[in-house]
């Protein structure tokens, strides 16, 4: 499987839970917080399915709120085991 | 001590037009926003007309966060809603959280949103339906969409009553306002008309099966047999008077009485509410029936019901006896839409002195005994109208607006 990049991300939040007006998602935010830049929760939710097909990293709802930055999700995405 | 409480912002998302004056223009052009439903192949469905919305672009009214989260009614409530709000020149974020409220009527919910979940669900399985399903489909979704995006934390409530509902929301809104929440948000849009959605409209037996747009909806018509199930609405800013005054504003409209009630048990043989419910509203606002200068009516188009709202109509105000309309003819009916945007209308009529056309000139039947306005506005001092709406399954409101004087 890919690693998946922050390009990636940006592309999977915005097909999935879309854009976030004038926010360009970008190295300056890795360490951001999602709600600060425009993401809820259900956001990320709502895109972790889409990273499952395409990763087959199982992502779940309550490892969520322990990711709270792109970083952080990042790094548990290129670590997190493939299901599928 | 029933403080005034006035309309000082209207928006309108209709079939007729994408805003209060393009959809009042329309309807005194008796321009019809009804035509064949193009949303989805129709063949296979016994009806196959619409009061469609067409031209309205979701990307340019709605923040893109708020696309992959929102069926096509909540965007026009949205829409609406922001109209509303800048007609009254209110500034949510120059204004207490907690002073503004958001009371909404919703009939259907989020159907074509819901339609495409389903549909990923029986062909992708459980895990690609969108988490947004969880409220989309909701129908307390706009109050709560409309609750966020502006700011607005005072009371929010939605109120379920097929086609009476959305006065029931403004009615809703006025006691708001009394029990000290000075501004409100309020009113109601509904829209069902993907394949799902329509198919349950067809299902009421109520749809005209005609395929000629200028014959498929003619209400108090002896060849009315059905109506055009539509889409849209209409939102407003209700405020408390001293509000409304504070911030310099002038009111359109006073809802100056309302009254709400639920049809007896079938077979029971006593009438319909509704012609307690035009007194009580008319009651309620301090006023005679001599007083009321117009009424829009309900106008089911289905024999039955036009015979008991005419009736209803004739009892109260004696036979001829109040110029009555019926422009939802030009849009169909909207659910929970359909009183709001007869409200919308009716504060237009205020502002031009002119009663709107029912868009069609109707050949009403003598014992109806109601003067209806056909094809052509009618001009009238206006300081009264009456709004009326019946749901299916005996859901009834009225709504009595009064023409503020001059300030």
């Amino acid at each position: 499987m890919p690693k998946m990049s922050l390009t990636d991300l940006r592309r999977i939040l915005v097909e999935n839970a879309g854009e976030v007006e004038g926010t360009q998602l970008d190295e300056s935010l890795l360490d951001v917080g999602f709600e600060e830049i425009g993401y809820d929760s259900l956001a990320l939710m709502e895109s972790a399915a889409a990273i499952t097909d395409e990763y087959g990293v199982e992502v779940p709802d309550e490892t969520l709120a322990d990711l709270r930055t792109p970083r952080q999700f990042l790094e548990f995405v290129n670590s997190a085991p493939v299901v599928s | 001590m029933n403080k005034p409480v006035w309309i000082t912002g209207v928006g309108v998302t209709a079939p007729t037009g994408l805003s209060r004056d393009e959809h009042w223009k329309a309807t005194l052009e008796g321009r019809s926003g009804i035509a064949p439903l193009t949303r989805f192949d129709t063949s296979g469905y016994p009806s196959t007309l619409a009061g469609q919305i067409t031209g309205f672009d979701p990307a340019a009214h709605i923040p893109k966060r708020l696309l992959p989260q929102t069926d096509i009614s909540t965007r026009l409530a949205l829409t609406a809603a922001a109209e509303a709000i800048e007609n009254a020149r209110l500034r949510p974020e120059d204004t207490t959280d907690y002073d503004m409220g958001v009371v909404t009527s919703n009939a259907t919910g989020g159907f074509d949103f819901t339609h495409r979940e389903f549909r990923k669900l029986w062909h992708q399985g459980p895990r690609s339906v969108s988490v947004y399903e969880s409220f989309a489909w909701f129908y307390a979704v706009n109050t709560g969409q409309i609750s966020i995006r502006n700011g607005m934390r005072g009371p929010g409530n939605a109120l379920v009553a097929e086609q009476a509902g959305g006065l029931d929301a403004l009615g809703h809104a006025r006691r708001t306002v009394r029990k000290g929440t000075p501004i409100v948000v309020t009113g109601g849009v509904d829209s069902a008309l993907d394949p799902w959605g329509y198919a349950s409209h067809i299902s009421s037996g109520r749809i005209s099966r005609t395929t000629d747009p200028a014959r498929a909806y003619l209400p108090f018509s002896a060849d009315a047999e059905g109506h055009v199930p539509g889409e849209g609405g209409a939102l407003f800013l209700v405020e408390a008077e001293e509000s409304a005054r504070a911030r310099g504003v002038v009111p359109l409209a006073e809802i100056a009485g309302y009254a709400s009630g639920f049809d007896p048990e079938p077979g029971s043989g006593r009438p319909p509410a509704l012609r307690r419910l035009i007194e009580a509203a008319v009651a309620d606002a301090g006023l005679r029936p001599a007083d009321v200068d117009v009424v829009f009516a309900n106008a089911a188009a289905v024999p039955e019901d036009d015979v008991a709202e005419a009736r209803a109509i004739r009892e109260v105000f004696g036979p001829g006896g109040v110029p009555v309309t019926a422009p939802k003819a030009l849009v169909g009916r909207l659910g929970s839409g359909g009183g709001p945007l007869d409200v919308a209308t009716a504060v237009s009529a205020f502002g031009a002195d002119t009663i709107p056309p029912t868009g069609t000139d109707i050949e009403v039947p003598e014992e109806y005994g109601i003067d209806l306005v056909g094809a052509r506005p009618r001009t009238a001092r206006l300081g009264t109208a009456l709004v009326l709406a019946r749901g299916i399954r005996g859901f009834t409101s009225a709504l009595l607006l009064r023409n503020p004087p001059l300030h």
